[in-house]
């Protein structure tokens, strides 16, 4: 059957695709954009990695249709680092080495920098309760979470 | 051989026009809303490949009404978006505690409390919930609409009372006197990301020290979530004493019909229940009182 041509958003700049009617937006965002920054971990919505906003709202891409993208706007992890260089989530999170594969901190960033936006000085128990939908089979949790930390501190007293 | 194909009606009248030519031709749908469960599903193998009528974009399915005159809740609202809705949370803490009980922060980004309605899950948190405040479905036929509580919605494990061609709107609640509050608890193993063994909502009015009116549901101890009258009518009258949550908590034990899983025996799963009850009393009657 015809492929459905769908117009939106991603990283602020207009894109076009098109995309079976089944297709999840993970797999256009991988397979159709070449945005392979979103990592597929388990495809059930319950890992994380595949964390993308959607009109600012944190969403697993795995469980959305690239369909349901329609007149929507889709920050990915290329989105977060700005001209000037790399989010203060993205250094925190190489200053704390709170990665070690790295298959699931493409989806622990987009999921605190969601966090940020809406509660910037977080505590450690509402960081962790937030961040319960990703998950990490390397380094354990506690590096993560002091990364965030430490990048809310810098967000709200820049250098 | 069958493809998937996609809609996304602009009208209510337009998606019932749509679910009736599907059936007519043959062609199987699913409505689509937060997708949560959906897309799992579709991902399983077997699936037969469908119609999928996005809902999303009805005005009827976005409405979050909360005012004096009443609650709705329409079917594509997500659980992050309520549960952001401050008087919400203060008219109904233990329909939003329910619903934010359900999958990670991703998940509630996009699934509703009508998805955990509709997919029927015995252990779905927010249906005992929405069965104590009291909710009503709204359900679109080919006819206009009709309306039937939430405890008469899920038929089976994984079944609902939608008849071929209807779907289900939204819920509508009465708004909750300043003497009336909800709780849900559930028990899990762990914290968080885990499904209920036994889940127990209550909604209690308490006029002058003394319970008036009362609904107890329970969930995940049954095949469907089901209302315990024999636990309401344990409270009413009362003033909310031990042996009143004593008997209440044997109701819900008596009304269970638990099977035995890796989450736990049938018999453990009784003696929860109860427990959950009375704790879950003591919780909306503590919101009563400001506590």
């Amino acid at each position: 059957m015809a492929r459905l041509q769908v117009e939106t958003v991603i990283n602020g700049e207009p894109r076009e695709f098109l995309c079976d009617a089944n297709q999840s937006m993970l797999d256009v965002l991988r397979d159709e954009l070449g945005l392979t920054g979103t990592k597929e971990g388990c495809g059930t919505g319950d890992c994380g990695a595949c964390s993308v906003l959607v009109d600012g709202r944190l969403v697993c891409s795995c469980l959305m249709l690239g369909v349901e993208a329609s007149g929507k706007s889709v920050e990915t992890i290329e989105g977060i680092a700005g001209e000037d260089g790399l989010h203060p989530l993205q250094r925190q999170f190489l200053e704390n080495a709170a990665l070690q594969c790295g298959i699931c901190t493409p989806g622990f960033i987009v999921a605190s920098k969601a966090l940020l936006a809406k509660n910037p000085n977080p505590d450690e128990e509402t960081i962790r309760y937030w961040l319960a939908g990703n998950l990490c089979r390397c380094t354990g949790y506690d590096k993560i979470i002091r990364a965030v930390q430490d990048a809310a501190a810098e967000m709200s007293h820049p250098a | 051989m069958e493809s998937y194909a996609y809609a996304a009606p602009s009208s209510v009248s337009e998606t019932v026009a749509l679910l009736a030519q599907n059936a007519s031709e043959g062609r199987q749908t699913q409505i689509l809303a937060g997708g949560t469960d959906v897309l799992v599903q579709m991902r399983a193998a077997g699936h037969t490949p469908r119609t999928i009528i996005d809902i999303k974009t009805l005005a009827e399915t976005n409405r979050l009404d909360v005012s004096a005159d009443g609650i709705y809740i329409g079917a594509a609202v997500p659980s992050a978006v309520i549960n952001e809705h401050a008087l919400l949370r203060s008219a109904l803490p233990g329909l939003l505690e329910a619903a934010d009980l359900i999958g990670s922060t991703q998940i509630q980004g996009r699934a509703t409390i009508c998805g955990n309605l509709c997919n029927a899950s015995p252990a779905g948190d927010s249906i005992p919930a929405m069965i104590a405040a009291g909710a009503i479905c709204e359900i679109a036929t080919a006819a206009g609409s009709r309306e039937i509580a939430a405890e008469d919605f899920v038929v089976g494990v994984g079944r609902n009372a939608l008849a071929p061609g209807e779907f289900l709107l939204g819920l509508k609640l009465a708004m909750p006197s300043a003497e009336t509050k909800d709780a849900y608890l559930r028990f899990t193993p762990r914290t968080e990301m885990d499904i209920a063994v036994a889940g127990v909502g209550v909604s209690l009015t308490v006029a002058g020290g003394r319970c008036t009116q009362a609904r107890v549901a329970i969930g995940a101890v049954a095949p469907t979530a089901m209302l315990v009258p024999e636990a309401a009518e344990a409270l009413i009258g009362t003033d909310l004493n031990d042996t009143a949550l004593h008997q209440a908590g044997e109701a819900c034990k008596a009304a269970a019909s638990p099977i035995s899983d890796k989450r736990g025996t049938a018999e453990y799963r009784k003696k929860v229940v109860a427990v959950l009850c009375r704790r879950a009393i003591v919780v909306a009657h503590q919101r009563i009182q400001g506590a």
